[in-house]
């Protein structure tokens, strides 16, 4: 049976709005990768010729170069110190009651409330106090703190979904409690895992506004780089660069997702 | 008073003496905050007993499972599994098989590494693992699944599983809760059968935890029936079905119909109480203390009742006639009784034609019932 016309409109008109609102939010994508590839230095859109110099001056500028290394530096301690202390804490909220718990779970998300320039700043006083101001150390204690929320929130969802009745069953069988958390506990959660490291080592490496405050000449992260750059240069050089994290954020995830799942750990659901 | 209610230091029966004690639960309590979830159970199940926990919804019957099991610590009171005290014993030393309502099976692991599991927490070789797996998945009847995943199992599969698991350890007690409610009525049917007849195989101590009543009645060797956190009473199905001590359980298990009537006479551990003129035997020790004379609500079955012309027995109308095969259903409105209805079961199909619907009758017990004092309205 043909449904109405009207209903047939809808539909269209449905779709068009979809299509309209993606469009937007790749827009900007968009727009850069163009301008990448200009011949001329400036950046205008559309490019009026088509040239890869600026691929070549983005991987060639030094400054870009001790970026990305530190910036890989202080991902890798950063994301992988979240992790532990966030798994802890996850754990802890998910399988006992204490008092002040509402309070802690609080705390540990407020970096989602508290601006990260306040963070950034906040570090930083503390930071000159202990004569440490121009440390990794202080770079990564300060990303710690800004991406612990969404590991917290990955594990625990994670260990959301875990059933209890699968520990009691490896208890059952006679598996002591280190035994049941490395045969079932861990194996279970390590999508959550990896994807709660994934998802902090993104945000350390992209985070620029907190960076921006503790970071020195030394220390500096390739977003300060890149904002260090666009005050001197306005060549496409930066829009060449946005396209290689584009790709490269987006093999990243696109390996993560194929064999770890991702959908399974970003929402609370029960498989059965 | 059944005789798994033994009271500390009362001697129990030769006969049951001679089988061993593989379960033995002395006055276990256990809350949860301000409520009690259970009240001091009682209970004692000898080895190879299939035993099951019946009753409603909420009554405590996970509860008791989980501190048998180990996974909840009591209030008070204590458990024995073949004569060892459990109390401080953690899950992982008791030697005690479960299986899950949802099975439990661990997701990332095939079925033979899910039946293997328990062996190899135990240090088992390798190679005697994989014989002992194959021995159970072929008892279960799973002999060329051992390298699927559970997700690719239907529901019966993965229960087969569960419980290949759970018996491979050879434990000395096999907890099962609720293991058919999310299989359907036919696969629940082969089940049963299949689970009784492996539990009956292997002599393993069970206790099997449902709630419903035609299934504890069809697989069990005892049944507890309990409600509100107590166990009200244990004993074999017919025992329960025919002779029970408490109106809970005489309401809860199987179909009953509950009348009013007159306690007329007491001898020795029986008494005949009268129904609309009719006499019907009943127990004496469920309404000692009555004098002849006394109210009492009798409680029978639909199969202990007969209809019979208008001015026999209880007044009623035939309301409904309930088709099932061997035998009628038949509906009577009849405000005597509780509820205002009886269901009165007669055998044969002849039932509809010699009394229609409308037709007013009279109806009157043909077999013996259970009489309790009225409840103190
Ligand atoms: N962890 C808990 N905290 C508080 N109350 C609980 C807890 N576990 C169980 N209860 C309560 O104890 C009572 C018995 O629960 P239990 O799970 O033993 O019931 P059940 O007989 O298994 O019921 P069902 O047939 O629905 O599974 C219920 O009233 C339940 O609400
Ligand atoms: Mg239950």
């Amino acid at each position: 049976m043909r449904r109405p016309l009207s209903h047939r409109l809808l539909g269209l008109a449905g779709r068009l709005a979809v299509a309209l609102v993606v469009a937007f939010i790749l827009l900007p994508a968009v727009v850069v990768t163009l301008s990448a590839f200009n011949d001329k230095a400036i950046m205008s859109f559309p490019p009026t010729g088509y040239s890869l110099r600026w691929f070549a001056r983005a991987f060639s500028y030094k400054d870009f170069a001790t970026g990305f290394r530190n910036g890989l530096i202080i991902t890798a301690f950063a994301s992988t110190l979240a992790l532990l202390v966030g798994t802890g804490f996850a754990f802890a909220l998910d399988r006992y009651s204490f008092r002040g718990k509402r309070t802690l779970e609080a705390i540990l998300v407020s970096p989602l409330v508290i601006p990260h320039f306040t963070i950034g700043l906040g570090f930083l006083i503390l930071a000159a106090q202990i004569q440490a101001a121009r440390t990794f150390a202080l770079v990564i204690a300060t990303h710690v703190v800004l991406v612990l929320p969404f590991v917290m929130r990955s594990v625990y969802v994670s260990l959301r979904n875990l059933d209890a009745r699968l520990e009691q069953a490896a208890a059952s069988l006679g598996a002591r409690p280190g035994r049941a958390l490395v045969t079932v506990t861990l194996p279970l959660l390590l999508p959550g895992l990896v994807s709660g490291w994934l998802f902090a080592a993104i945000l350390s490496f992209n985070e620029f506004t907190a960076s921006l405050f503790v970071t020195a000449q030394a220390t500096q992260t390739l977003p300060v780089a890149m904002y260090n750059y666009v005050r001197e240069y306005a060549d496409p050089t930066l829009a060449a660069l946005s396209v290689v994290y584009i790709v490269v954020t987006a093999t990243l995830l696109t390996i993560a997702n194929r064999f770890l799942g991702l959908g399974k750990v970003l929402n609370v659901e029960h498989a059965r | 008073m059944p005789a798994e209610r033994i009271p500390p230091g009362s001697d129990a029966p030769a006969a049951a003496a001679a089988r061993r004690i593989g379960v033995q639960i002395d006055g276990v309590t256990k809350r949860f905050g301000a409520f009690t979830a259970l009240h001091e159970a009682w209970l004692k199940i000898e080895q190879g007993t299939f035993m099951t926990l019946l009753g409603p919804s909420g009554c405590g019957k996970t509860t008791l499972l989980n501190l048998l099991a180990g996974f909840l610590e009591a209030d008070g009171g204590e458990i024995f599994v073949d004569g060892q005290l459990m109390t401080e014993t953690p899950p992982y030393a008791r030697e005690i098989g479960v299986v899950f309502q949802n099975y439990a099976l661990f997701p990332h692991m095939n079925v033979a590494r899910n039946v293997g599991y328990g062996l190899a927490a135990r240090g088992v070789p390798k190679r005697e693992i994989a014989q002992r797996v194959d021995e159970m998945l072929a008892l279960v009847k799973l002999a060329d699944f051992g390298h699927r995943k559970p997700k690719e199992l239907s529901g019966g599969q993965q229960q087969r599983v569960a419980l290949a698991r759970a018996l491979v350890i050879r434990p000395k007690l096999l907890l099962l809760d609720e293991p058919f409610s999310a299989l359907d009525k036919n696969l629940r049917g082969s089940m049963q059968v299949e689970i009784k007849e492996i539990q009956r195989r292997l002599g393993v101590t069970t206790i099997f935890v449902t709630h419903d009543q035609s299934e504890a009645l069809s697989m069990s060797d005892r049944i507890a029936v309990m409600s509100a956190g107590r166990i009200r009473q244990v004993g074999t199905p017919d025992e329960i079905y025919r002779r029970p001590t408490d109106r809970f359980v005489a309401a809860f298990v199987g179909d009953v119909n509950v009348l009013p009537a007159r306690l007329e006479r007491r001898q020795g551990d029986q008494a005949s109480v009268l129904v609309g003129g009719v006499r019907a035997q009943v127990p004496a020790e469920t309404i000692e203390g009555l004098a002849p004379g006394a109210a009492v609500d009798l409680f029978v079955r639909p199969d202990a009742l007969a209809i019979g012309e208008a001015g026999g027995g209880v007044p009623g109308t035939i309301a409904a006639h309930v088709y099932q095969g061997s035998h009628v259903d038949m509906v009577v409105d009849c405000p005597a009784a509780a509820g205002g209805r009886l269901l009165v079961r007669v055998p044969g199909t002849e039932a509809p034609g010699l009394w229609p619907v409308g037709r007013v009758v009279g109806i009157g017990p043909t077999a013996g019932g259970v009489a309790f004092p009225p409840e103190a309205a």
